[in-house]
């Protein structure tokens, strides 16, 4: 802050330029929107791109411009991609496996945050530096123990090795993020029920927990995203297609069509759509949630 | 009132579930995998202790250090692209309209599957009809490239999904950390006549120098362990020109069943992911920090 006051001294000697330039301001800011559009072109039209092949014959595709409009609609592709492949299997475990995992990595870290934040205990900071310590951990220099580990245990190709990995490595970035939440929050509710004879579980269930509905929503939402687009675990520990989420089984589903490319336009659409959706309807939480993803010194 | 609150029983049904979940998951794994390292072993029959072998092949193996080249060339890529981001950020975030709309389209990108970014991109980099060649052939491009499939441009082609997936998302952080800047410092310092430049300059960027900090952490770390994307792209290919550390770690172990050799270069990934971490924080330490 010292820097900030030395410097706005030094500059009052630049005050009597500042009114000329306001037109001269507007061309440049015409300039920067110019900047902001193209940019927002490039983030979106690779997506516009791929909606309108999905809707194209080969001929289309191969024969004209990319910027083209589908001449006929051929909705007939996201047909065979529903039907052709396991998209709807597919689906329905993603569903379930992110929702499970979610659920049960937010109670646990809630849990954890609670006892490190509200209760008293002499290993408490040791505890949470575990799970801090953990976020630093790359998951790939896990996966062959991880694996060897799961086929021990008869967990290869079952999903129980999915959601127990998906809550074991959400579990750092849940804490952190809940950590944030837990030491600004007044503890005075808590403090009162311990005094009207509540027990432990009591206040958890029925005073901590509700008060942090907010920041578990952001949470949540974070947590549904990593684990709906989740590829690695999946790849490495699940075979057989009964057990396959939309991440691995489009991936191996396009492979088999290497020339059609509506089809597979059809597919990648059909898996991006769901977390479209969300981001429509839940725009706002999902930025917050983004933005607390990163709070971590 | 300290009684309850201090319940050991209480304590460690409320601890143990998730702390034996990540030490089962995470630290065992970790310490595992140094140890597997330390076998012969093709993930199925006997382990066969070979003492520091696989360690010291790894150290002389060309593709090793190729690979984490190519993870550092990424993660320096990924840096500097946080400056494009932040500049973005400071126009953004400069009380123009319609910011709110634009930065949730730069964000979508990030909410998508790597696997969907990866397919879509490898349509993108199609030599005949992808979208990259028929616009560079739209402006006279004669020899356009084959993109994924040269070994000269193959891994550059690939960061460029990379900073797309990733622009919304560090361009949040940035706009969400300008937006705390307090309004009566920049109010302050135009009444002293700071222009645009110097206000972004002097005022708004040492303000959040700390969130830039962490921004460089994520995508130091983030790039050296980057997989998915490289993984579907090219699977690391062609002949490596594209391999960076987790992905060769893969192809060692579940493609060719070197799980003992695997577990070495996953265990050199983590000493390299922490020796990066603990050098990047160093680095970006600085007079900052004494102020706090």
């Amino acid at each position: 802050m010292s820097e900030v006051r030395t410097q706005n001294t030094t500059t009052t000697v630049l005050a009597p330029k500042i009114k000329k330039k306001s037109y001269l301001n507007k061309i440049g800011f015409g300039f920067l929107y110019l900047i902001l559009g193209l940019f927002a072109v490039i983030q979106i039209y690779p997506l516009i791109w791929l909606v309108f092949f999905s809707l194209k014959t080969n001929q289309e595709v191969f024969g004209m411009s990319p910027f083209s409009l589908p001449q006929d609609p051929q909705w007939g592709n996201y047909l065979k991609a529903w039907t052709s492949g396991n998209i709807g299997l597919y689906f329905f475990n993603s569903v379930w496996m992110t929702i499970l995992s979610v659920f049960l990595t937010i109670i646990l870290a809630s849990l954890v945050t609670f006892a490190v934040t509200r209760m008293h205990w002499k290993l408490s900071g040791l505890v949470l530096g575990l799970f801090l310590v953990a976020y630093m951990i790359p998951l790939h220099s896990t996966l062959i123990p991880l694996f060897n580990m799961y086929n021990h245990a008869n967990l290869i190709d079952n999903p129980a090795s999915i959601v127990l990995s998906y809550t074991a490595f959400n579990l750092p970035l849940t804490i952190m993020i809940l950590l944030g939440f837990y030491k600004t929050f007044p503890r005075e509710i808590e403090e009162a029920a311990v005094m009207d004879g509540c027990s432990v579980h009591r206040i958890f269930f029925q005073v901590t927990l509700p008060m942090t509905i907010p920041v578990l929503s952001t949470t949540a939402i974070i947590n549904m995203i990593y684990n709906w687009n989740e590829f690695v675990f999946v790849n490495t520990f699940i075979s057989s297609d009964k057990w396959k989420t939309l991440t691995v089984g489009i991936n191996n589903f396009v492979g088999q069509y290497l020339t059609d490319w509506g089809a597979i336009g059809a597919t990648l659409v059909i898996s991006i759509v769901p977390i479209l959706l969300a981001f429509l309807f839940l725009s706002d939480k999902i930025v917050e949630g983004m933005a607390a993803g990163s709070v971590k010194g | 009132m300290k009684n309850v609150m201090s319940n050991k029983f209480v304590i460690a049904l409320y601890t143990l579930p998730a702390l034996l979940l990540i030490l089962v998951l995470i630290y065992i794994p970790i310490t595992l995998s140094g140890y597997y390292g330390l076998m012969d072993w093709d993930g199925i029959g006997e382990m066969k202790f070979i003492g520091l072998e696989n360690y010291i092949t790894l150290i002389q193996d060309k593709m090793f250090w190729t690979s984490t080249w190519h993870s550092l060339l990424l993660a320096i890529f990924s840096t500097a692209s946080l400056l494009l981001y932040l500049a973005i950020s400071l126009v953004l975030a400069s009380k123009i309209k319609g910011s709110d709309l634009l930065r949730k389209i730069y964000l979508i990108p990030m909410l998508l599957s790597s696997v969907a970014i990866a397919q879509l991109w490898m349509k993108i980099f199609d030599p005949t009809n992808g979208m990259a060649n028929k616009l560079l052939e739209f402006f006279g491009v004669e020899n356009t490239p084959i993109w994924l499939a040269d070994p000269a441009i193959a891994l550059y082609a690939i960061f460029i999904p990379v900073i797309w997936q990733y622009a919304g998302f560090y361009i949040l952080i940035y706009y969400a950390a300008l937006k705390n800047v307090p309004d009566e410092v920049i109010e302050a310092a135009k009444i002293d006549g700071a222009s645009p430049l110097q206000i972004a300059f002097k005022i708004k960027l040492p303000l959040i120098s700390n969130v830039f900090k962490v921004t460089i952490m994520l995508a130091v770390v983030g790039s050296l362990k980057y997989f998915d994307l490289i993984y579907v792209m090219t699977g690391g290919g062609p002949n490596g020109a594209s391999e960076v550390m987790a992905s060769y770690m893969y192809k060692e172990a579940f493609k060719l069943n070197n799980f003992g050799y695997g577990s070495a270069i996953g265990f050199g990934l983590l000493i390299i992911c922490l020796i990066m971490t603990l050098l990047t924080s160093k680095l970006t330490k600085s007079k900052d920090d004494v102020q706090n």
